[in-house]
């Protein structure tokens, strides 16, 4: 089964290092890790998708707490949230097919944010499911190149009971 | 006020009451070691930085404080990497500051440039890269903070040189702040209620305590919750000191080589009560096999423990102390004399009297132990020695006992003692050897004498690596590949190189008045005890076996 993870951390150098040796020594199996900004100053968020049973992600999430930089881990599975992966597609498009191509493309809502003589660079945003189903729609075409973000995750907001995801009380701290 | 890096780390120092470091200098720490020149603080030069860090960790121990380690970068810094991991697995609080080269060369390979930094994360509890003076109290209080504070463990200072020579202004923080790090927010009791019911319910309860219960100081909350409940109790490796050895309700040390009434007890109970432990492999045996017909309640102060290395029917989060002192409280008496018959037994059972011409490690341990005060302090080595310690050496009081339990570190032993020593003062402290580990830190013979330090080494010499030794006779055929390599020297010899006086038993009558020879002198001393290599350590539970396969004789 996959899990998403949300961390926040410090942004100090190292912690990325932390993050990773501590997935790689106990040979976690991650899909996908994302790193950015949060809403924090200071704070940057990761995300995390793992593969593995329940006991594989509670040990996961538990570790991750310990390291002193890691400010909060959340198992963001547990309760409904939104993930999106952001991909970038070069896909070979002559003059002839390139309508086709595009119309292809038009289906997924994946933008061309480059042109060329022979090929074409798409974007696409979406879940994991949409970009896989773009990526298998543009490959009779031809693929020639393809960076994908990995997923970025929150927790959805619902329209009951608190809204969750925010750090208050460090920010509170730091204010 | 204004000091240098270096200065801040001394000022820092001893705004911790830092009393003693454990150092070896080099390139990248002199402004740290000109600093320390003015200080009251006592440096103790060993001879080497495993050592080093070995000997903070003993003190830590036994003092009850972190132990502080200078070494320099580049080798300095990968030798103290052992002692780092042995503290980690340990949960020992260790503070090491290590040299590096300046900032503007880092990543560059410059002469004694290792990425400690990078290389150790895997084993410490935390680190910190400081890349100007201004952040040194801040990194110096913080280590200590998170050293001493939740699970303890071993936290790095990498100083670059550069660093240690700028000046800036020195505040010391009183109180600091980890947006991340709140140990005390750790607690769950969540289950209190379920936990409560369980013991109650309990008509074959079995405590296992683990090193847990030793660092959190609770060792007399402990003795009066099981006085009065009267509950046996077994303990690991680690654990070993929690509860007196030698009283009734105590069955020693439980797991791959336990005592038998130990592992029978966990075998027979049915509720299992693990506190400050982590059911390591050694303690389990394969872990589906574990207590077969106990609920299992888990009691840590680290989260990540719980459902780690066994499933938990339930568990509560945080102080061992204050928690045994409030189940006590709380938990009824109730008769459970068929339980203590049995345990009884288990005890009867495992008596045995060998008497031979030969030392057996355990005459020799016991024999040892009665010429000793109860508050002895000893440590140990790595191997079959270690497991005759832990059989046969009786601990009476928690931080005693002091072993290199989960990194199983050879060469842990004699610097250990060292530290020891230095928290200690005056008192000796015994180290039970082997031949092969006590070659491992040999040189360490030298800071024994240059300090003449009260520490008596009994070295058991079976003229081999024992331990690895007895796995190839039981479980290889007999093929024992480069095990057999005794010693090519006396080990007494060696010593007196050294200026430490020697003395060797062969004979088992020989025990007592050697013994007694070697621990009325004054300064080290070492004897060499010969004993034969086939001697074994049993019981054993095999290799990937469960505790119900125990091997008690070959
Ligand atoms: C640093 C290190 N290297 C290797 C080992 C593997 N090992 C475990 S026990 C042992 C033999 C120890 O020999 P000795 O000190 O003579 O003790 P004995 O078992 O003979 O009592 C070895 C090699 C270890 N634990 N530590
Ligand atoms: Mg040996």
């Amino acid at each position: 089964m996959k899990y998403v993870i949300g961390v926040l951390s410090e942004d100090k150098p190292g912690v990325l290092s932390r993050i990773a040796a501590l997935i790689a020594r106990r040979g976690y199996n991650v899909e996908s890790l994302s790193v950015g900004h949060s809403h924090i100053e200071g704070i940057s968020r990761f995300t995390m998708v793992v593969e593995g049973d329940e006991r594989v992600v509670d040990q996961i999430v538990k570790q991750l707490d310990k390291l002193i930089e890691i400010v909060e881990v959340r198992n963001l599975s547990q309760a409904p949230y939104v993930e999106r992966w952001i991909m970038l597609i070069k896909v070979s498009a002559p003059l002839e097919i390139r309508p086709h191509v595009l119309q292809t493309a038009e289906a997924f809502r994946g933008k061309a944010v480059d042109v060329g003589g022979d090929a074409l660079v798409f974007e696409v945003t979406g879940d994991k499911g949409k970009v896989e189903a773009f990526l298998s729609a543009m490959r009779p075409f031809g693929i020639l190149e393809v960076a994908s973000s990995g997923a970025v995750a929150m927790q959805r907001v619902g329209f009951e009971g608190k809204v969750s995801g925010r750090c208050e009380e460090y920010e509170l701290k730091l204010a | 006020m204004r000091l240098t890096g270096a200065q801040m780390i001394i000022k820092a120092l001893e705004e911790e009451a830092v009393e003693t470091v454990f150092g070896y200098p080099g390139g990248t720490v002199i402004p740290l070691y000109d600093a320390l020149y003015d200080s009251k603080i006592r440096h103790v030069l060993m001879r080497h930085e495993q050592a080093v860090g070995h000997a903070a960790d003993g003190y830590a121990r036994v003092r009850g404080k972190p132990g502080v380690c200078f070494v320099t970068s580049g080798p300095g810094a990968t030798n103290i990497v052992t002692p780092l991991a042995s503290a980690y697995m340990d949960s020992i609080p260790v503070v090491v500051i290590a040299g590096q080269v300046a900032t503007k060369v880092m990543g560059t390979d410059a002469f004694q440039e290792a990425d400690i930094f990078g290389c150790s994360m895997s084993m410490v509890k935390h680190s910190f890269l400081v890349k100007s003076a201004s952040e040194i109290p801040k990194a110096v209080r913080g280590a200590f903070y998170i050293a001493t504070t939740g699970r303890p463990g071993p936290v790095l200072i990498v100083l670059p040189v550069d660093v240690q020579n700028e000046e800036g202004e020195f505040v010391y923080p009183p109180k600091l702040e980890f947006p991340g790090y709140h140990p005390e927010r750790n607690e769950d009791l969540t289950m209190w209620g379920d936990v409560v019911e369980a013991i109650n319910k309990a008509e074959r309860p079995l405590l296992l305590l683990g090193g847990g219960v030793i660092h959190s100081r609770a060792s007399a909350a402990f003795s009066s919750f099981i006085d009065e409940f009267r509950m046996p109790v077994a303990t690991t490796l680690m654990g070993k000191g929690a509860y007196p050895e030698g009283n009734f309700l105590s069955l020693g040390m439980a797991g791959m080589h336990g005592r038998p009434a130990a592992n029978r007890a966990i075998l027979e109970a049915d509720l299992v009560i693990g506190v400050g432990t982590r059911f390591s492999d050694r303690t389990t045996g394969r872990a589906t096999r574990f207590a077969p017909n106990a609920k299992i309640i888990h009691i840590d102060v680290d989260p990540a423990e719980i459902n780690k290395n066994i499933r938990a029917s339930h568990f509560l989060i945080g102080d061992a102390g204050k928690i045994i002192s409030s189940l006590h409280r709380e938990i009824k008496a109730r008769d459970r004399s068929t339980w203590l018959k049995d345990i009884e037994k288990f005890k009867q059972e495992e008596l045995c009297d060998d008497d031979s011409s030969y030392i057996t490690p355990r005459v020799l341990l016991m024999s040892l132990r009665k010429m000793v005060e109860p508050q002895q302090i000893v440590s140990t080595e790595v191997g079959q020695n270690q497991m005759w310690a832990a059989l046969h050496w009786q601990v009476k009081f928690p931080g005693t006992f002091l072993s290199s339990g989960g990194l199983g570190t050879m060469g842990y032993g004699l610097p250990a003692a060292i530290g020891a020593a230095f928290a200690l003062l005056d008192r000796p402290v015994l180290c039970i050897s082997g031949d092969g580990s006590f070659l491992m830190n040999v040189q360490e013979l030298e800071t024994c004498v240059r300090y003449n330090l009260p520490v008596k080494l009994i070295v058991i010499n079976n003229s081999s690596l024992g331990m690895v030794r007895q796995w190839q006779e039981l479980f290889w055929n007999e093929r024992y590949s480069a095990t057999n390599e005794a010693p090519s020297r006396s080990l007494v010899e060696i010593a007196r190189g050294f200026g430490v006086k020697g003395y060797r038993i062969e004979r088992s009558h020989e025990i007592s008045s050697t013994l007694q020879m070697a621990l009325s002198q004054e300064g080290p001393t070492l004897v060499e005890c010969i004993v034969p290599t086939k001697e074994k350590v049993f019981p054993m539970v095999p290799p990937g076996g469960g505790m119900d396969e125990m091997i008690l004789e070959a």
